[in-house]
């Protein structure tokens, strides 16, 4: 009967303990880098480049338009 | 193809799945791996150059075909400019893993079963080009390499998706298992990385439909 009790307490208790250890991830990530906000400005510049992709993209397709154009008025 | 060409909608569409990837691949909790740490946020980024690859390379074929069941050359010329973006994709594919690889495996190449076949599989398509170039006469050149085409497509499967899971990988999901079973249990990830794959595709055809137009110009002044 003891038994069967002790054999309950510990099962509790290393159950307990796993629930500790995931809680404090022993993986390392960029917590404090994302904690400092520093991860705000990797996104904005990225952004700011895939802005600037996506102009110029346009900017061909606007060239390329008035390319076809100025071909099929000479034919 | 003729929608794509046409419309600017999709466009749109490219750039929203983008701006979203970046955000949301950035500040979106991932799952915290040992080796990967932070670095498995690079999934949505290397993966969707393979699946734009892929992708690429599968219309390409279907214009293949159509080539040479039409003779007409402008399918040709879809074909060629897919294939070309495609290796556009896979080149990036493979410096940006080679990057990652690095850090995670340790080297940059590692004669892993995936990287040598996406080699060959790049290298195949290298081939299609230079053969290309080699030839003078449009329709001469169009027939040959749409058979070509198809050839390559057909080896580009098993080279893949088959030949890399019959042997032990470092790349998830090989080595007997099927696919995504790495990245299925985790539906953070997935949130992103099915919009980056469709974001980068997007991109990937935009590029496409550009050098495709300027071919067609191309063409036309050739004609003259």
């Amino acid at each position: 009967m003891i038994n069967n009790r002790l054999k309950l307490i510990l099962l509790a208790g290393f159950s307990l303990l796993q629930l500790v250890a995931f809680g404090q991830s022993p993986v390392e990530m960029a917590d404090n880098f994302r904690g400092e906000g520093k991860i705000y400005v990797v996104v904005m510049v990225i952004l700011t480049l895939l802005a600037g992709i996506f102009w110029t993209l346009f900017r061909f397709d606007r060239k390329l338009k008035e390319l076809e154009k100025e071909i099929e008025s000479k034919k | 193809m003729k929608y794509l060409l046409n419309s600017k909608s999709w466009k749109w569409v490219s750039i929203g799945l983008l701006t979203y990837t970046v955000i949301g691949g950035f500040f979106l909790p991932v799952p915290r791996l040992p080796i990967l740490n932070e670095t498995i946020r690079i999934l949505h980024f290397h993966v969707p150059m393979w699946f734009g690859m892929i992708i690429m390379f599968a219309i390409s074929f279907v214009y293949a075909v159509k080539y040479l069941s039409t003779k007409e050359l402008k399918y040709d010329l879809y074909a060629k400019e897919m294939v070309s973006v495609g290796i556009m994709f896979g080149m990036l594919g493979i410096f940006s893993g080679m990057v990652w690889a690095n850090f995670t495996w340790g080297e940059p190449w590692s004669n892993d079963p995936k990287q040598n076949a996406s080699a060959i599989a790049l290298l195949m398509y290298f081939a299609l080009l230079i053969l290309r170039g080699s030839l003078n006469d449009d329709h001469q050149k169009a027939r040959i390499t749409s058979v070509y085409n198809i050839f390559a497509f057909a080896i580009l499967i098993p080279l893949l998706f088959v030949l890399p899971r019959m042997t032990d990988s470092l790349h998830p999901g090989n080595g007997g298992n099927p696919g995504f079973n790495a990245y299925d249990l985790d539906s953070n990830l997935r949130i992103v990385f099915y919009p980056a794959v469709l974001g980068w595709t997007l991109l990937g055809l935009w590029i496409a439909t550009l050098k495709i137009k300027l071919s067609m110009l191309q063409m036309i002044l050739d004609d003259k």
